[in-house]
Formats: C-alpha cells, structure tokens, sequence
C-alpha cells in the first residue's frame, strides 16, 4: 500500500503542475476559439526570467526563503505577462478576422521562433542550465512516505490559482467582460466592451499562470533549457482537452488526471517503458466515450 | 473543412523545423596558419556543442582542436596543414546525418571525427561507410557503432568491456547483491550498457531487484524511482547522460532511495555536480582516463590543455577528441595519402600507438582495447578510485 499511495503524491505533484499550464491554454481558448501553442515556451521564458531575477533578488532577500521565491515569480510572472501581450499583440491581433486555421498556424510559428531563437547562443544557448534554489526543501517522512516540501507547495499554489481565477473570471467586471467576449465579440463590443482590451488582459493572465507553472516546473527538476516547455506544455494541452477544453476547473482535473496516469503506469516494472503510450492510450478512450472531455460541455458547432 | 487542419499544421510544423534546423554552422580553423586553397586537409568533426549533452561535444571538440593545432605547429601532415571544419549537431537526433552528409559531400572532409553519444554516432556511420570516408568516433562505447562497416573506427574502449567493469565493481568493491537498473530507452548506450551490466552482474551472483525505463529528456522520475525503491535494493545503476542523472539523483534523494547509485562514462561532466549539487555526492561511475594517474603523457596534455583553455582541467571526452585527432593524423602519415581506402587501411594496422588515454591498439572489430578506471563525486570534484585493466 506504501506504494500505492506513494505514487499517488508523485503523481499529484506532476498533475497539478499540468494543472497549471492547462489553465492558459483553456482560457485563451475559452475567449478566443484557438490554441495558443506558445504558451509552453511562455512557461520557459519565465523559468528562464526567475533564472536571471534570483541572484538580483537574493540581494533583498537572501534565498532559498519564501518571501524571495514570492518576489522572484511576482517578477517573473510580470515579465511573461508583458511577453503574452506582446505576442497576441503583434502575432495574433493582425489576424483576429482571419480563418482560426490562420491564428492557430501563426501560434505554432510563434512557438518554433522562440525556441529556436533562445536556443541561439547570443540568447540563452541550448546548454542545460541549473536552476537555482528558490524556496527552501525539506523532506519528510510520513507513515513510511517520502514526502519533498515541493509536492506540497505545487499543488496548494495551483489551487489557490485556480480559485483567484475563478473568482476574477466569476465576480470581476473584467471577469464579465471575458465571458461576454467569449459569447459573441460582436455583440459584446456593441454593449460597450472593448475586445481588444480584454483579449490583452487574457493573454498577460494566461502567461503570467505560464511563469507560475514553469518556475514550479524548474524547482522540480532544476535544469533548464530553452526547449522545457515542449513536453509539458504538449500535456497540458492534452489535459486541458481531457477536461473539456474552454473549461478551467476541467483542465485542473485533467492534468491531475494525466499526471496519475503517467505516474502508475511508469511505475510497473516490465511495462515503464510505454509509460507515455498506455497514459494516452486511456485518454482516447475517455475521449471516444466523453467526445467534449470530462467537465465539457457538447456543443453544436455550425460549419 | 475542419478535416484539413491535422495535415496542414504538421506540414507547416515540419517545414519551419527544417528552415530553423538546417543550416546552424560553427567552423572553427585548425589554427596556426593554415595555408589557403589546396593545401590544407580538411578534417570534418561533428560534435553535440550545444543541447542537452553540450558538455560532451565542447570538451571533445576542445580536445581535437589542441590535437590539430599541435600537428599543425609540427609542421603538419605530408607537408600541409589540417583545417578542421566543425558542425554543431545540437544534441538531436537526425542532425548529425545532416551535418556529416554537409562535411564531405559539400565541403570534401577527408575524413569525420566524431561523436560522443552512440546514438548520433551510429547516424552519422552508415553515411561515412557508403562514401568510403574513414570515421573515427573519440568516445561512442556502444559496440553497434564500428559494426556499421569497416570505414568506422572508435579510440575508446566499448560497453561489454564497461558494464562488465561497473558489474566486477558493483560486487567486488561495493560489496552489493541485490541492484536495480534504471535505463534511458532513447540511447543506444545506456541500453547497450544496461544489458552488458546485467550479463556481467548476474553471472558474478547479483541479482537484478527491477529494471525500469524513461525516455531521455525527462523531468520527472519518480513514478520509476518508487518502483525501483521497493524493490529494495543495495545500489542502482544508471547508465545515462549527465543531465538526466542529476535530476535521477536529485528525486531518488527527496523519495529516501538511499543507496550508492553509479553508471559509465555518460556521467562524467562537471554540469552533473551544477546541476545534482550534493545529491550526486558519493555516488561512482566508469570513464576512460583520470587527469590524476599522471604518465608523462597526461601530464604534457593536461598542462597544454589547460594553457589552452583558460586554466580547465581536460575531462574523458577531451582526452579522447585529442586522441582521435592525434591517431588520424599518424595513419594519413603512415598511408602516405589522405585517400579513404588508404586511411583507412592504415587505421586498421594501428598498434601501440601512445596516446593520452592509454595504449592504443586497433583490434580485428575496430576498436581500442583499453583499460577503465572508476571515478567517485567526492566535495563536487571526480576523485580516482582505481584502474580496470581488459
């Protein structure tokens, strides 16, 4: 049993970090009707921010401690939130009456320029970087169960992220303005709304939720590297359309979902090797019986 | 319409990897006044200089360049300079085949020095071998890399050898009976490694607690690293890359899997102990040669090393890329031609050659019969423990 539950802390730890990335890309989508593939390199981007602000804040406050660890990812998630804007701004904006088919290519060339740009060595090189220690570890032992500080602050940081964005998408007026967007645009900028400013907004919430999860992501496993965000990122899309994708307590409980998955079936000696093919094995499965995803909701889509 | 969309997004996928991917170059001159035109040799070295295993492809073109520019400072071979053309394979697979195709088809290399990792290796080998150009690979161990033909040649020793070194190690010195190993399925030589190790630790008496697999680039181990923990072994072998068995070590260490974990040559670079920091502390490894075990020949070559590059002590993967330089220059010398058959023969017919990592003889399989020796993480520094003689 030791090992059951073991491996259901591993693979919390690992589902709410894809919790968190499947956050931007589900609520880009729920306004927008498109994926944003450069949100995992968003995520490095932030990783690599938290990266080049630690030594700076180390100087305020000495690190690895809590209130430095606070201070570099507020920093972190501004910078990315700029960079989100930045994109939607000149990548997407320009073609916001274009075909979906149009935006969602552009996304995938957003996402390859800046991998491949920051692989340059003039920008961060393709050399693996260690990360440095934010926040201070401690492992316990629990009932035989080890237990690292991280898999606590992961999941508790990605639920009171879900809760904030719940709140704004849900009591704020900007909030409002988001779900009246993502009804109609037309008739949304007709009562007033002004699109453009609540599709910027989107984006710098969403990206800045992509710092969060990579500075996670990078305490984890703290070598970084400018393509970090692919395999991630590739998860946490998948979870957010497990969940139903438009759906934010949905893509919180589809990484959970996708982290178990990964978690037990690389635990079983023997078969660890498929680890990837029997996690999205079940997806298909879950998907050819819940078509929307599991907190989705069947739409009828006119073409 | 909605069908067209899987398609359209691969191809444009497809197309910008290509345009981004197809044309990074980075030649470096071999030094010491090569003369222009015709008069050079040119030498094609392909190495990972970037990525994920950057350290492997610096240390190992580090090397081959000092090699080059001491020939070239000797005056050359058959009376004119060498000029070493250096591609960049990132780290990815697919890369060198493009990389090595460039080197002697577009830019007429003679003959290719590289790679580190079997995998890229074992890309780049099936090319060399059609076009009859001499490889000689400085550090790839796994044995499928000179059974690609009879154009490929390696100056280190290969992994029956070294899992058979870490097996002997693991029962004889550790003391362990019961190991786990954890291999990544996406390396040619960790899964090579993996498998010599068992034969040899079985055959010794061990027993082999649980095998478990990840894909390389992974970040997250611990589903594995708690199947390996409860099967409670003595150690477990991780024959990887630096980058992936410093995290290993880090998430083994948080789940308590306190045990002594160790691995080949694939460890040895100083990123490991950046990256691990006091969770790869104690841990031991197999590599090719110590700067410590001081013949007079390690001794002139770390001290060159070091005064070529800033003062940084020459790691396996050095010393290898300077040997590989080195002993293709002493066959174009002994063929008395830069002609790939000829080279090639001459490769062949090595014996004895004195180089940086030991004696080296070429065998009937085209490669050097070598010793090993054990290296331990000892206060963030690779400390010597002993030599395994073949």
């Amino acid at each position: 049993m030791d090992w059951f539950f073991q491996q259901l802390i591993n693979g919390l730890a690992l589902g709410s970090i894809y919790a968190l990335i499947a956050l931007g890309y589900t609520m880009v989508y729920g306004i927008l009707r498109f994926i944003n593939f450069a949100h995992s390199d968003v995520l490095m981007l932030g990783a690599f921010a938290a990266y080049f602000l630690a030594p700076m804040a180390a100087r305020l406050w000495p690190l690895p401690s809590y209130s430095g660890a606070l201070l570099v990812t507020l920093l972190a998630a501004g910078i990315c939130a700029v960079i989100g804007i930045l994109i939607e701004l000149l990548a997407y904006r320009p073609l916001r009456n274009r075909p979906k088919l149009t935006v969602l290519i552009t996304a995938i060339g957003v996402s390859l320029f800046i991998e491949y740009t920051c692989q340059h060595r003039a920008v961060f090189g393709a050399a693996t970087r260690p990360f440095p220690k934010l926040l201070p570890q401690h492992d316990f032992q629990l009932a035989g169960l080890a237990l690292n500080s991280n898999d606590l602050v992961v999941p508790l940081t990605t639920l009171i992220l879900l809760a904030a964005l719940w709140f704004i998408v849900q009591k704020t007026k900007i909030g409002t303005a988001m779900r009246a967007v993502s009804f109609n645009h037309q008739a949304a900028a007709l009562m007033g709304v002004s699109i453009n400013r609540v599709i910027s907004f989107t984006f710098g919430l969403g990206s800045a939720l992509a710092a969060v999860a990579g500075i996670l992501y990078a305490l984890k496993a703290p070598g970084i590297e400018p393509l970090m965000g692919v395999q991630p990122g590739l998860r946490a899309f998948i979870a957010a359309v497990l969940g139903g994708i438009g759906n934010l307590p949905g893509a919180a409980l589809g990484g959970l979902v996708l982290g178990l998955l990964e978690t037990f079936a690389g635990g079983m000696p023997a078969i660890s090797n498929y680890r990837d093919g029997i996690a999205f094995a079940i997806l298909i499965l879950i998907l050819l019986f819940r078509p929307a995803g599991l907190l989705g909701k069947a739409q009828v889509e006119k073409v | 319409m909605k069908k067209l969309h899987v398609p359209y997004f691969l191809m444009v996928g497809v197309c910008a990897l290509l345009l981004t991917s197809g044309c990074k170059k980075s030649s470096d001159e071999g030094g010491g006044g090569g003369g222009g035109g015709g008069a050079v040799i040119k030498v094609g070295e392909f190495a990972s200089l970037t990525g994920k295993e950057a350290t492997f492809g610096t240390s190992s073109h580090e090397g081959t360049q000092l090699a080059i520019e001491e020939i070239n400072a000797a005056g050359g071979v058959l009376g004119k300079q060498l000029q070493l053309l250096t591609e960049d394979d990132l780290t990815k697979a697919g890369e060198p085949a493009t990389v090595v195709n460039k080197l002697i088809s577009r830019d007429g290399a003679v003959a290719i020095l590289g790679e580190v990792a079997s995998s890229r290796s074992l890309e780049a080998a099936p090319i060399c071998q059609q076009n009859k150009i001499p490889m000689i690979s400085p550090s790839s161990t796994n044995p499928k890399v000179t059974e690609t033909g009879d154009y490929i040649f390696r100056v280190c020793f290969i992994d029956p050898f070294q899992g058979t070194v870490m097996a002997n190690f693991a029962t004889k010195t550790l003391k362990l009976k019961k190991v786990a190993i954890f291999t990544d399925v996406k390396s040619d030589y960790s899964k090579g490694l993996a498998k010599f190790f068992k034969e040899g630790f079985t055959k010794a008496g061990g027993q082999i607690t649980a095998e478990l697999d990840f894909n390389g680039g992974d970040k997250d181990f611990k589903a594995q690293l708690t199947a390996i923990k409860g099967s409670a072994p003595d150690g477990v072998f991780v024959p990887a890359y630096y980058t992936d068995v410093a995290l290993i070590c880090i998430q083994a260490k948080q789940l308590g899997l306190n045990v002594p974990l160790f691995g080949g040559d694939g460890w040895e670079s100083d990123q490991l102990v950046k990256i691990g920091q006091d969770a790869v502390e104690g841990n031991y490894f197999s590599t090719h040669y110590a700067p410590e075990v001081a013949t007079d020949k390690v001794k002139n070559f770390v001290a060159a090393y070091q005064k070529r590059y800033q003062g940084k002590t020459p790691d396996a993967m050095a010393a290898l890329g300077y040997d590989s330089a080195m002993i293709l220059a002493d066959a174009m010398k002994r063929a008395g031609s830069t002609d790939g058959p000829k080279v090639r023969d001459a490769l062949a017919g090595t014996k004895d050659f004195d180089a940086v990592t030991g004696k080296i003889t070429i065998n009937e399989k085209r490669d050097a019969t070598k010793s090993a020796v054990i290296l331990q993480v000892q206060g963030g520094k690779f400390k010597y423990l002993e030599t395994v003689n073949p």
